[in-house]
């Protein structure tokens, strides 16, 4: 029986607090439909669904703290689990299903900027009951406007039981059912085909079914495939070793590695039972409940930002404990780049300007990719490079802190679909609406402070990333070039290294990448 | 358009794009990046909501001079 689970959006979340539902009861949920804002204690966000069926109950209350893991809604399975079975499903020779691609979650992920809705159209959707994930959105990138909300509940198209919803379930439970009444007849994709499943729990298709089969959490299981995948193998392992030890055995996860009692509400169980809310711990921490419907009261401005500083210094502290850092600096001529941007930008509304950030976003995202001992994740005693660049951007939170979520795939993006991605991504961090991928798989950040003044950042690797890269001020400089003197935009660019997977020579090369690629903005 | 107007096109505008201001009690002579922390940004759509609320489109070669909130009172009300 699927669960959804607090998930942890970013290192440093331990727990968090669902305080709105955008999913109810009887609902169906896709993979990736967003379900509920989560407080985070840094900031507020829209979390989406790694599990497909139809909500069946809320197992927290709103405002209600819980760790990262615990149950947070108890699903129905999919449509093959509760549709009827047609009574003569074999009569014909079926050929293996022709299964729809569950979407793959890099997709959901991959999405900068994915056409949304933005704070008002939501605020609107949550007015008439339209699911607004279901409106056609007309707006810039198929953003979802509020007139595009109005229209689809002048339309009769219900949030609750909307009607592509609906046809995409009857599709599937057709499909199902000729599959035959199990999941498990699913026709398996070769070895090493790209998860479909969440970045909850990086696991191959094949284990998930033996998973299933064995009745092993794959939550519990600690993976030995890339990036920690959870193979088949480790599933058989784990199943070997009883459910008991296999919760035990799961080092990385470390809120369900405690031994249960001591653990704070940590799942250990896919079928556990919803507990009683006097056995539930942390009752300190437990807000009073308000009614299950409606909105819960995200934490207050004070006592956010003072989370938020102990969030960051926890982090900060573990790197700097952790991370033997070095670090370089290059100054860089950005007298093309300005230029080009110049011409762009002429003659463009205000709205489709670019800003130097947007240049120096690509370049570092394109020398990562050139560069990939920059680019990924310094886990359990060695680099795992990561394929995608996701570029984590710093976010100054007015009012103190800052949040680092990622611009996805940032390195195939044009300076004008960065621009736009940066855009979105900062007006969502100061409002606290950023979605859990974001916050969760950076794999190389950047952090500008150019704008407020100064001339050079030497940052803190975010861990598990292995490389923090910086901008400074753009400042008109003296500039010998070719035997002459004369005056250039210029910027210093930083790189703050992990010395554990690359020397400083490296480090400057990829710093060298920075300059030439911005030396050739047209490319970018 | 007068001062006044142009003043209260900008003080709304700051408004939106950094609420935590105190805006009743702003000196007019604050610098926008190192006072009142916009970052370019943050400018940008401040100059979004100046041309939605006035119909002042600012070219870029203008950003320079733009550094106090007084100076965009005044470029607006020239205008505007």
């Amino acid at each position: 029986m699927p669960e959804l689970r607090m998930p942890s959006l970013g290192a440093d979340m331990e727990r968090g607090k669902v305080i709105e539902w955008l999913v109810h009861p009887g609902d169906y949920v896709h993979r990736g439909d967003l379900v509920a804002e989560v407080d985070t204690e840094k900031t507020v966000m829209e979390i989406e669904s790694f599990e497909e069926g139809v909500l069946a109950e809320y197992l927290v209350d709103l405002g209600e703290t819980v760790p990262v893991g615990t149950p947070i809604a108890r699903m129905t399975g999919t449509p093959a689990d509760v549709a009827p079975t047609p009574s003569t499903p074999q009569t014909q020779p079926s050929p293996p299903a022709p299964v729809p691609p569950a979407p793959p979650a890099r997709e959901v992920a991959a999405t900068p900027g994915a056409p949304g809705a933005g704070p008002l159209a939501r605020h609107v959707a949550h007015r008439l009951g339209v699911d607004v994930d279901r409106v056609h959105g007309t707006g810039p990138g198929g953003a979802v406007t509020p007139a595009d909300v109005e229209a689809a509940a002048a339309a009769g198209a219900r949030g609750r039981v909307p009607a592509e919803g609906a046809r995409e379930a009857a599709a599937a439970a057709r499909e199902a059912a000729i599959a035959g009444p199990t999941p498990t007849s699913r026709p398996s994709p070769p070895p090493g085909a790209p998860s479909a499943a969440g970045a909850r729990i990086r696991s191959s298709p094949r284990a998930r079914r033996l998973a299933a089969e064995l009745g092993v959490d794959l939550a519990s299981v600690a993976g030995t495939g890339p990036d920690g995948a959870v193979t088949d193998a480790d599933v058989r392992r784990a199943a070997e070793a009883g459910g008991a030890q296999a919760r035990a055995a799961a080092p990385t996860r470390p809120a369900e590695a405690v031994p249960e009692g001591a653990a704070a509400g940590a799942p250990t169980h896919p079928r556990r039972k919803r507990r009683p809310h006097g056995e539930r711990p942390e009752p300190a921490a437990t807000a009073a409940a308000p009614p299950e419907h409606g909105r819960a009261e995200p934490t207050g401005a004070a006592e956010r930002i003072a989370s938020l500083r102990r969030a960051v210094g926890a982090l900060m502290a573990r790197s700097k404990r952790e991370i033997p850092h070095y670090y370089l600096s290059t100054t860089i001529d950005l007298d093309r780049s300005l230029e080009w941007m110049r011409e762009a930008n002429a003659g463009r509304p205000l709205s489709e300007r670019l800003v130097p950030a947007a240049l120096l976003l690509a370049a570092s995202a394109r020398a990562a990719k050139d560069v990939p001992e920059m680019n990924g994740f310094f886990v359990d005693g060695g680099f795992r490079p990561s394929e995608a660049v996701h570029l984590g951007v710093a976010v100054a939170l007015r009012g103190g802190g800052l949040v680092a979520p990622a611009i996805h795939d940032a390195d195939r993006l044009s300076p004008d679909e960065l621009m736009a991605a940066l855009r979105d991504l900062v007006a969502r961090a100061r409002a606290g609406r950023l979605r859990r991928a974001e916050m969760t798989d950076p794999t190389i950040t950047v952090t500008n402070l150019g704008d407020l003044g100064v001339e050079s950042v030497f940052g803190v690797i975010y861990a598990p990333q292995v490389a923090l890269v910086g901008f400074g001020r753009v400042v008109e400089q003296p500039w010998a070039t070719g035997g002459l003197i004369g005056v250039r935009p210029a910027v210093t660019a930083t790189l703050s290294a992990d010395h554990r997977v690359t020397d400083g020579l490296r480090g400057g090369r990829y710093l060298a990448r920075v300059d030439e690629l911005l030396q050739k903005p047209e490319e970018l | 358009m007068n001062d006044t107007d142009a003043r209260a096109a900008v003080l709304a505008a700051l408004r939106e794009v950094a609420p935590d201001v105190e805006i009743e009690d702003l000196d007019t002579a604050s610098r926008l990046r190192q006072d009142l922390e916009l970052d370019s940004l943050d400018f940008l759509r401040l100059l979004e909501l100046l041309a939605d609320s006035t119909g002042v489109s600012t070219p870029e070669e203008d950003y320079a001079g733009l550094t106090t909130v007084q100076a965009l009172i005044d470029y607006v009300a020239a205008r505007g």
